[in-house]
Formats: structure tokens, C-alpha cells, sequence
């Protein structure tokens, strides 16, 4: 069965909304390699989420064209997981300016490149041939982002004591998010039919999740329970609307350029 | 299309025209050794020319399909540009001669085959255990190297460094 256009959406937004949110490191990196390194990332990130957008718009018909997608939605049309669109910093409100802290770019790169290299790997036996080639591309790349992530990671965890106590920090902060990666919508169900048990996949990321965690010397937070977040269904914290601002303003400005 | 013997000799004539167009990136190696150019064919509107990226978000393909029409173009042929996801471009098509240039180059060329790496794993860990190998430097031939970087200059290399000559290089990586 093929993919909804829906579900191409939610992962292409996933990956444009973490693409954008990494590339705050461009000329920022704590040293430069991983400054090249973050940039890299991105540079993936979007390009999965064009293939994915492409698609996406071939689906929809009439006038959508991945431009009209990525940059002419508003927020409550964008279907990414929460976590992806947190700044890189602890929890702010909106508007607030803070260092931008590096631990929380890894954590978060970490627990979303673990599952996704699980989500790529079952997308990849997909009945919906364009999408199975997709997500065969992109198993590659985000297999390759798990592996930078884990590594730093260990150095962060197994580091200073300030590294390590930040990392913990980042680790508290973002882990109750990941909830939303298991909890049950619409979306579960096109997921499903696109060829992925989402929430089947617990158990497989826990275990990449954990291993990692235990040879970083860090401490896995237990979720208390409470509100789990809904991205997913386009209800987003107030931070993905500074993203898009930003993200968007350029093509808004100048709806007809071309460049 | 003309009469089959003329349709042969434009096929001829696009692959010999498009054999020696080189990576805008790495300008030592061809498209086709670096197996992003994939086939040059007759399809249902004329000629075809199938490439395909090696990353999702490779900056050099719109690059790539202006310099295939370009090329074409100077030798008065013309063909629709067919962008092919599937299969996925691997490093393992790079071909010995390519990997030799690249060397020379100053680029260590991928030194493992990745064609195992693809799914059905007994563990999930399979995706972040990586096989250590020695990277060789391609200036001095040493193997005594560490990885400074994940990344390098761009998405398709990570960054060395010789232990022994002490030079910083690229590495393509298995891929």
C-alpha cells in the first residue's frame, strides 16, 4: 500500500525541523570539526526531507511543490515530534536567549537517530517502492548520525564532571519527549499501513538507547507519567513557531524568487 | 530517433561523450567511475541519462545535471535527465581505477566493502558497531592514522590525520 501523503509529511517535517535546529551550529561549533560535522548533518537531514516533500507534493497534486510544504505551512500543519523542535538549551520559554549547549544537540541527535535507523531499516522492505528507496538512502546517513552521536556521547558522559553533569542534564530534559515516539494516533496507522510498527520498535531502541547509555556512565531518568507530547498531530510547544520564522521568512518575503 | 543503426551510434556517441566528464567536486574521477552516472538508454521521448545521488542532500547534483547537459549539448546531442534513488548509490560501485585516482589525489579511498551493513541484522546494535580498520594515508602509505572528524569538507569524506607524516587528509567513506 502506498504511503499517505500525511505520513510522508511527518517525516520529511521531522527531519527539515531537526536539519534547521542543527544548522544554528553553523559557524558556532564548540570546535570546528563539529561545527563542519553538525552542518553535514543537516545538509542529510534536508535532503531527506526534499526527497520525502517531493513526493509528498506528487501525492497531493494541484499546486503543492516541496517549497509550498517546507516553507508556505504554518505550525499547527507541521507534523514533527516535539523533541525535534526544542532549542539547545533546557527548558525556556519561547523568547528567552541562553548559550546554546552541545550536550542537548547530542542527546537529542542520539535518541532521534536511534530510531530512526530502525524506522529507515523497516521503511526500506516498504511496499511504496519510492518511499522504500528513500528511506534506503536515508538508513545510510542516519546510521552514520547515530554513530557521531553515540561518540559523543561516550566523551560527553565519560568525560569531566561538567560534561558529564550536562549531559545528565540534557539527558533528564529530553527523554520524556521520546514518549511521543510510542503513543498511539491517526498517524500510528499510516505509518503502519506505509510498512512500520512504530511502537513495535521499543524494545529495539531501548536496547541501542541503553547500551549507549551504560558505556557513557549515564543515568537513564524513569518517565514519572504525565502529558506526552503531540507533535505529531500538529500540537507543538511555542518553540517551532520561532523556527519557522526564521526558517520561512526568506521564501515569504519573496514568494516568486527563484535562485 | 532515426533507424536503428543511426540510434546505436548516438548511444555511442553520448556514452563517449559522457565517459570522460568528471565529479565537479573531485575533478580527478569520472561520473561513471564513481558510479553516479548509471545508464545512458533510449526511452519512450529519446535519450535518457540515469543518475543518482550519493547523498540525500549532495549540493553537487544540480551541478552534476547542468554539466550532463552541457556536455551533451557540445557534442549536438540532448536527453531528458532521469534522477534515480534505487538502488542506493553505494562506494562499493567506485571502480579500481577510481579509487587509484583518488589516492593520488590525496583522498584515502574507501577501504571496506558496505554491502553487509544493509538490514536484517541479528542485533540492532549492528547499527552502531562499526569495524575498526586502518585507514592508510594516501601520502605516505601509513596505516598508523586516527580520525580527527566524522565529517570532513564534504558529506561523503570524514577527516584524518597521519601519525607518521603528520599530513591531515580526506577519507571517503564506506558508504
Amino acid at each position: 500500500m502506498s504511503a499517505t501523503a500525511n505520513y510522508l509529511l511527518h517525516l520529511a517535517d521531522n527531519a527539515v525541523v531537526l536539519g534547521q535546529r542543527n544548522a544554528e551550529w553553523c559557524g558556532h561549533g564548540p570546535v570546528i570539526e563539529e561545527d563542519i560535522a553538525l552542518a553535514n548533518v543537516s545538509l542529510d537531514l534536508i535532503g531527506q526531507a526534499r526527497l520525502l516533500y517531493q513526493e509528498a507534493a506528487a501525492r497531493l497534486g494541484g499546486d503543492a511543490t516541496e517549497d509550498r510544504l517546507a516553507y508556505f505551512r504554518d505550525v499547527p500543519e507541521f507534523r514533527n515530534y516535539t523533541l525535534l523542535e526544542l532549542p539547545h538549551h533546557a527548558a525556556l520559554v519561547g523568547y528567552a536567549k541562553t548559550d546554546l549547549d552541545y550536550g542537548v544537540t547530542i542527546v537529542r541527535n542520539f535518541l532521534y537517530s536511534a530510531l530512526m535507523v530502525l524506522v529507515w531499516d523497516a521503511l526500506q522492505q516498504s511496499k511504496d517502492e519510492q518511499l522504500a528507496a528513500i528511506a534506503a538512502k536515508s538508513l545510510k546517513e542516519s546510521s552514520y548520525h547515530l554513530r557521531h552521536s553515540r561518540d559523543w556521547l561516550l566523551r560527553l558522559g565519560d568525560g569531566t564532571d561538567e560534561s558529564h553533569a550536562r549531559t545528565q542534564a540534557a539527558l533528564d530534559h529530553l527523554l520524556p519527549y521520546t514518549e511521543e515516539f510510542w503513543s498511539a494516533s491517526a498517524l500510528e496507522a499510516e505509518a503502519l499501513a506505509a510498512g512500520v510498527d512504530v511502537a513495535a520498535l521499543r524494545d529495539q531502541w531501548n536496547e541501542i538507547v541503553d547500551d549507549a547509555l551504560a558505556e557513557a556512565t549515564l543515568a537513564r531518568p524513569t518517565f514519572a507519567g504525565g502529558y506526552v507530547t503531540e507533535g505529531k498531530q500538529g500540537l507543538h510547544s511555542e518553540h517551532l513557531g520561532f523556527l519557522l520564522a526564521e526558517m520561512q521568512s526568506l521564501a515569504r518575503a519573496h514568494p516568486q524568487a527563484s535562485w | 530517433m532515426g533507424s536503428p543503426s543511426t540510434s546505436e551510434a548516438t548511444l555511442r556517441a553520448a556514452w563517449a561523450a559522457l565517459d570522460v566528464l568528471c565529479d565537479p567536486e573531485i575533478p580527478v574521477v569520472t561520473l561513471r567511475e564513481l558510479g553516479i552516472l548509471r545508464d545512458v538508454r533510449w526511452g519512450g521521448a529519446g535519450l535518457e541519462v540515469v543518475i543518482t545521488p550519493t547523498y540525500s542532500g549532495c549540493p553537487a547534483m544540480g551541478q552534476i545535471e547542468d554539466d550532463v547537459r552541457a556536455t551533451l549539448a557540445a557534442a549536438g546531442l540532448q536527453a531528458r535527465i532521469i534522477t534515480q534513488l534505487a538502488p542506493a548509490w553505494t562506494t562499493d560501485w567506485m571502480s579500481e581505477a577510481a579509487r587509484d585516482k583518488l589516492r593520488a589525489w590525496g583522498i584515502a579511498p574507501p577501504q571496506q566493502r558496505c554491502a553487509s551493513a544493509q538490514g536484517g541484522g541479528a542485533s540492532v546494535l549492528r547499527f552502531v558497531r562499526q569495524a575498526a580498520t586502518a585507514v592508510v594515508c594516501p601520502r605516505c602509505g601509513s596505516s598508523h592514522t586516527v580520525e580527527s572528524s566524522h565529517f570532513g569538507s564534504t558529506a561523503c569524506k570524514a577527516l584524518y590525520k597521519c601519525l607518521d607524516c603528520q599530513e591531515p587528509f580526506d577519507y571517503f567513506k564506506p558508504y
